[in-house]
């Protein structure tokens, strides 16, 4: 990638504002955990959801997978896919369980 | 015929040199290991009868600063690599040694957590809360510890390689920097994973 | 790197290297797969040997093995007769060898290192020093596995699934075994990593997607099963290693109570998690032994029949569909375990479905054959062969699948003769048939065809009378695991055909024997390729010369048709190379 110099103090700015961002959402996060909500799905959503906030700004900006060539894009579409039957399919087992 | 093309240069088709696209499978497979272990989380979490909060038993406080260091040394590594973009190599060389800082900084306060639990006789066998709490951490751990092996090898032959091929120690501070923001990353969700649920 | 290439003398490539740098720690990938074939044909000789030892416990149970009984140790084997543990030991062991220290080490290791680069015309593999590395991060890992079998209590013995709790509590041989399997998976991803990034980055000018030979599609989507599958079992070692060495208890559930004693641990894990995590490495892990093989296969049968493989993007389209879909059968192993009928139905319906493309696979080999002229060598009879004995395999697959008929069939030895069926007079068939193919390459000889015939025929027939009868047996109801048969009544009845199969095996083991004389003598007197092409191939490894210097090609290769143009009408022979500019 020869991005030019005027690109590249673009890219220091936005890295400066993303970060920024990161900061605020941690402490978000931590301040909806004081609140002890009483649901546990609630909880869970809010805490997983600011939490992918955050991963995908790292993703998009410091790992600059906002602007990246089509062969990353395919291989993590391909490892998300696989990631998603890792996460979820072996719940399968424990929704309908015989009792083990 | 000796030379491996694309070593340095991007492939005209795919865009990418050969470490980037290395990079990037590498953290795929990553993904899939740390996958595995959320999955086992999840699936004994789900199964236990009883599981403790998180913010009862752990040091939030601890971890939230951690998460701050963490996203700090995000940021201070891709600055490091847009200073080389910029052909400043002694700023570039501040910001990677900031980068190892951090990194040591967040390896001492885990550490710190780790010796406060160790001292309340609390192991990884107390009971499966901990046993998650420390195998994810600890492989976290080793991580960042790699991390940080990495780091130092490009900053002691950093002047070296930067004058043989300035393209070359440029692309191999990316794919680093791809890898560390992969570790903050696990990381941005360990810690609400474990701390705060 | 580029320092070193520097002072290369002359087309041909001769460096001044020292004998470690040029054959122990080689970044040549050509080096490194025949260090890769060497050793897994060594390891698969080990498994092999550890498996005639539990055919004849099997064939004769309590009786003196005759010859080699007295070098064991007492505990192993008083008086030279077997002792259930160790049974148990060599079962495991020589399943985590064949699979992991043995097949894909040759297939993947061997081969894909040796023959991918040639074949899309590249000079090495992307990243030389990684696949060095590979390499000797899989041997310590070997090495570790074959050095439990020497300390306190034996090697692994919990199979070669180490199903938890029992591998929880087994031996100090199971923390080395999972130890050994770290290195293995570190080496397997290294390796995957390269074989990815080598064919998307360095395929040679005009070799699209679509003009690249069938090995080196399968060798592709190998290597995403191997990056994306393995890691899960690289988790599952870590919290079984965790389980075992720091006293969690991911796997164990409360309340375990072993020999009257209960376990003191906090209890609360999953069994049935060891297992989700380790078949979600291990099915992946079947297709990773058999799409090689397919895909040495579809070259031979190309290269021998004389005619341009049949439907050759239907075989692409399949092979990629069959990797997609092995991520997602794993379950129809566990559908004894209670883990409910929701998920059974799934998993039966999946793997019902992955049957289609390896079929489809099977019959576009099959209709290859049709007007073709076809030469009758060594390579292409292990070739042919594969085709029916991978059906078989296959087909007996199909009532494990079914969660009704698997109930009976489970663990029995109906299973092993199914999966021995597709990886022994399957897989292993086309790598030895990869083997005499390929070796004109690498030596610049021919291997003995004469003895190789011999090799093949005793081999077909000996590994038939082996797997044949174990349907038989384990529709019987025997299972696997059983260490003498003969205990049970309906056990009893079928050892006859358990004796016939041992048979099988000896004769198995003296066929062998043709093949390691073949491959001692051709390599020094076999006889000699008098062209740089010897079988006539279309495919870019056979531009290089014989064997292939350092940087493979003389001149940079450039590609102008499809992989399989034989029998072109028109063309001057039957034979139009990628690398030929005119027709």
């Amino acid at each position: 990638m020869a991005e030019s110099a005027e690109e590249i103090r673009h890219h220091i700015a936005v890295y400066k504002k993303v970060g920024l961002a990161l900061a605020a959402l941690t402490v978000v996060t931590v301040a909806a955990s004081y609140l002890h909500i009483d649901s546990v799905a609630m909880t869970v959503t809010i805490a997983l959801f600011i939490a992918s906030i955050k991963g995908a700004l790292v993703a998009c900006y410091f790992m600059h997978l906002i602007d990246e060539r089509a062969i990353i894009y395919w291989v993590l579409i391909i490892t998300a896919v696989f990631f998603l039957v890792l996460m979820f399919v072996p719940l399968l087992s424990e929704a309908d369980s015989v009792g083990i | 015929m000796d030379e491996i093309p694309y070593d340095v240069k991007p492939h005209p088709v795919t865009g990418v040199y050969n470490a980037k696209l290395g990079i990037w499978l590498f953290l795929a497979s990553e993904v899939m290991l740390f996958g595995a272990l959320f999955s086992s989380y999840v699936l004994l979490r789900v199964g236990a009868d009883t599981w403790p909060h998180g913010y009862d038993l752990l040091n939030v406080q601890l971890a939230t600063l951690n998460t701050a260091v963490l996203i700090g040394s995000s940021v201070t590594v891709v600055m490091a690599w847009a200073s080389l973009k910029l052909n400043d190599l002694s700023k570039a060389k501040v910001w990677l040694w900031l980068t190892v800082v951090l990194a040591g900084v967040f390896l001492v306060v885990k550490a710190f957590e780790y010796g406060a639990k160790f001292e309340h006789h609390i192991s990884p066998a107390t009971d499966n809360f901990y046993a998650t709490y420390f195998t994810i951490t600890g492989l976290h751990g080793l991580h960042v510890i790699g991390g940080i092996i990495a780091f130092l090898v490009l900053l002691i032959r950093g002047d070296k390689m930067w004058q043989d091929d300035s393209e070359h120690f440029t692309n191999r501070v990316e794919c680093c920097g791809l890898y560390w923001h992969f570790v903050d990353l696990v990381w941005i969700f360990l810690f609400p994973t474990l701390y705060l649920l | 790197m580029s320092a070193e290439h520097d002072h290369h003398s002359e087309a041909h490539g001769h460096h001044e290297q020292s004998f470690v740098q040029k054959y122990v720690f080689s970044v040549d990938h050509k080096v490194i797969g025949i260090q890769y074939t060497i050793s897994a044909l060594f390891f698969l000789l080990f498994g092999f040997c550890l498996m005639m030892m539990m055919r004849w416990q099997l064939a004769y149970p309590g009786e003196a093995l005759p010859l080699i009984g007295t070098w064991f140790s007492e505990a192993n084997m008083p008086g030279g007769v077997m002792v259930p543990e160790f049974y148990n030991q060599l079962g495991a062991m020589h399943g985590t060898i064949m699979v992991f220290m043995g097949v894909v080490p040759l297939a993947v290791g061997g081969f894909g290192n040796y023959v991918l680069p040639l074949q899309i015309g590249a000079p090495d593999m992307a990243f030389p020093k990684l696949n060095m590395a590979s390499f000797w991060v899989f041997l310590p890992g070997g090495v570790i596995m074959l050095a439990s079998f020497f300390v306190e209590g034996g090697a692994a013995q919990s199979g070669w699934t180490s199903y938890a709790p029992l591998a929880n509590i087994a031996p100090a041989g199971q923390t080395w075994w999972l130890v050994g399997m770290i290195f293995l998976i570190t080496s397997s991803l290294l390796g995957s990593i390269n074989f990815i990034v080598t064919t998307v980055q360095l395929r040679a000018e005009g070799l699209s997607y679509f003009r690249l030979p069938f090995f080196v599609w399968a060798q592709f989507v190998t290597s995403f099963l191997l990056l994306l599958a393995f890691p899960p079992l690289e988790a599952a070692g870590i919290l079984q290693l965790m389980d075992r060495v720091a006293g969690t208890s991911f796997f164990l559930p409360a309340g375990l109570v072993i020999t009257g004693q209960p376990l003191e641990v906090a209890g609360g894990g999953s069994p049935l998690l060891w297992q989700h995590l380790f078949w979600f490495l291990a099915h992946p892990e079947v297709y990773v032994l058999i799409l090689p093989a397919m895909g040495i296969v579809s070259e031979i049968v190309a290269n021998n029949t004389r005619r341009p493989l049949w439907g050759y993007r239907t075989l692409v389209y399949s092979v990629i569909f069959l990797g997609f879909m092995s991520f997602i059968v794993w379950a129809h192993h566990m559908f004894m375990t209670g883990m409910g009928t929701a998920m059974s139905t799934f998993f039966q319906a999946t793997t019902m479905i992955i049957s289609i493309p390896s079929v489809i696979i099977l019959t576009a080999l099959a209709l290859s054959f049709h007007g073709g002229s076809i030469r009758f060598n060594t390579p292409m009879l292990f070739a042919l062969t594969f085709i029916p004995m991978f059906a078989i395999g296959g087909l007996t697959g199909l009532p494990l699948g079914l969660t009704a008929a698997d109930l009976h069939l489970h663990d029995t030895y109906y299973v092993i003769g199914h999966f021995h069926y597709v990886v022994a007079p399957g897989t292993v068939f086309a790598l030895l048939a990869g083997i005499y193919y390929w070796f004109p390459k690498v030596t610049g000889r021919k291997m003995s065809e004469g003895l190789g015939k011999i090799h093949f025929w005793l081999s077909l027939i000996g590994m038939n009378v082996v797997f044949m009868p174990m349907f038989s047996i384990g529709m019987a109801g025997v299972s696997r695991r059983l260490y003498d048969q003969t205990q049970y009544a309906y056990g009893a009845q079928v050892q006859e055909l358990t004796i016939i199969g041992s048979y099988g095996a000896w004769l198995l083991g003296v066929a062998q024997i043709f093949f390691i004389i073949n491959l001692i003598k051709s390599i020094r007197g076999g006889e000699k390729v008098e062209s740089d092409n010897p079988w006539q191939a279309t495919t870019l490894e056979w531009a290089t010369p014989t064997p292939p210097p350092h940087g493979n090609f003389t001149e940079v290769p450039k590609v102008y048709r499809d992989p399989y143009e034989y029998s072109v009408p028109g063309a001057k022979s039957d034979f139009t190379p990628q690398f030929s500019e005119e027709g």
